[in-house]
């Protein structure tokens, strides 16, 4: 269909897939010669991508919960992170879990300056501004600030720690357990768990679940 | 000093709460010790255990044997000059032993 027909129209939005990057590029071309050459099928790297978007947040909200909820399980998830998954009957992931705790002195932030390292086995997709350079170049230098501005005021008495995901620790915050929330059912507790909760940049309220 | 070796045989030199000093060096290829902490003072925080130097595996290498990997502990108003916040905050970096002397 021809569109020169007499009068100008405004340009069309181009879609985001109009033009490939490099990686892009290299990441079709590796994948179209893997299936190519049988090393694996196309409906097994879409069964991976579907099984990646699969997992949520949920899973670590049910994880802080049960540490609210049961201080034995607690100490092993401090101590021990991918067992106390296990016991959860979730994955024990590929990499080692390091779990720091908020207390009323402490809290604590997580960012990767090199890239965008996160517990993805556990919490998911990592949300688009953990992996921008302002999110990662400004939580290590002015971690208070950053926290302001997504509404968090830690407070003067407070310690701020923050962890760099630089090599092979993930990170889960383990946020420090509301008032108001006594004798919550571990399902109950898991609702106002969300993923910048586990990240640090927010903490959960009695108030904060998504039913209320 | 902690004379205690890695399962992989590398002697881990340092052991909770050595102070340990990050190599200011300059080097090509895939380090994964953040520029901003280069040259700065901490304290070893845990050792991690040991895993394969990224610095090899970048380029389809082994990686082995693995090196002790270390989360050290910095002051963040030692690592930055005009840090607004409190004296004890912290930042926590992982840092494998190639990098740190002791301090």
């Amino acid at each position: 269909m021809t569109h020169d027909h007499g009068h100008p129209h405004a340009g069309v939005r181009p879609d985001a897939d109009d033009t490939l990057s490099y990686y892009q590029v290299m990441e079709v071309a590796v994948r179209e010669l893997l299936v190519e050459k049988g090393v694996l099928s196309a409906d097994a790297v879409r069964r991976e991508v579907e099984k990646m978007d699969a997992r949520s947040p949920a899973q670590g909200a049910r994880v802080v919960a049960r540490a609210w909820a049961d201080p034995a399980f607690k100490a092993k998830l401090l101590e021990l992170g991918n067992d106390a998954l296990v016991e959860l009957g979730l994955e024990r992931g590929p990499y080692k879990l390091v779990v720091v705790e908020n207390t009323a002195d402490v809290h604590n932030l997580v960012v990767c300056t090199l890239c965008s390292c996160y517990p993805r086995w556990l919490l998911g997709l990592p949300p688009d501004w953990y992996k921008s350079r302002n999110y990662r170049s400004r939580a290590v230098r002015e971690p208070r600030q950053v926290l302001r501005e997504f509404g968090l005021d830690v407070g003067a008495d407070a310690t701020v720690r923050v962890h760099d995901s630089t090599a092979d620790m993930r990170y889960l915050v383990l946020p420090a357990r509301p008032s108001g929330t006594e004798g919550w059912s571990e399902e109950k507790l898991a609702t106002i768990v969300t993923r910048d909760c586990m990240i640090g940049v927010a903490v959960p309220r009695a108030g904060s679940g998504p039913g209320s | 000093m902690s004379a205690a070796v890695t399962p992989t045989g590398v002697g881990a030199r340092f052991r909770r709460g050595d102070r340990v000093k990050v190599r200011r060096a300059d080097v090509p290829g895939h380090i994964r010790t953040p520029w901003y902490i280069r040259g700065h003072t901490g304290v070893i925080e845990r050792l991690c255990g040991a895993y394969p130097n990224p610095e090899e595996l970048a380029y389809a290498r082994s990686g082995l044997p693995a090196q002790p990997l270390y989360r050290v502990r910095f002051a963040q108003a030692q690592v930055w000059p005009d840090y607004a916040g409190r004296p004890a905050d912290s930042i926590d970096v992982e840092i494998f032993q190639h990098w740190l002397e002791p301090a």
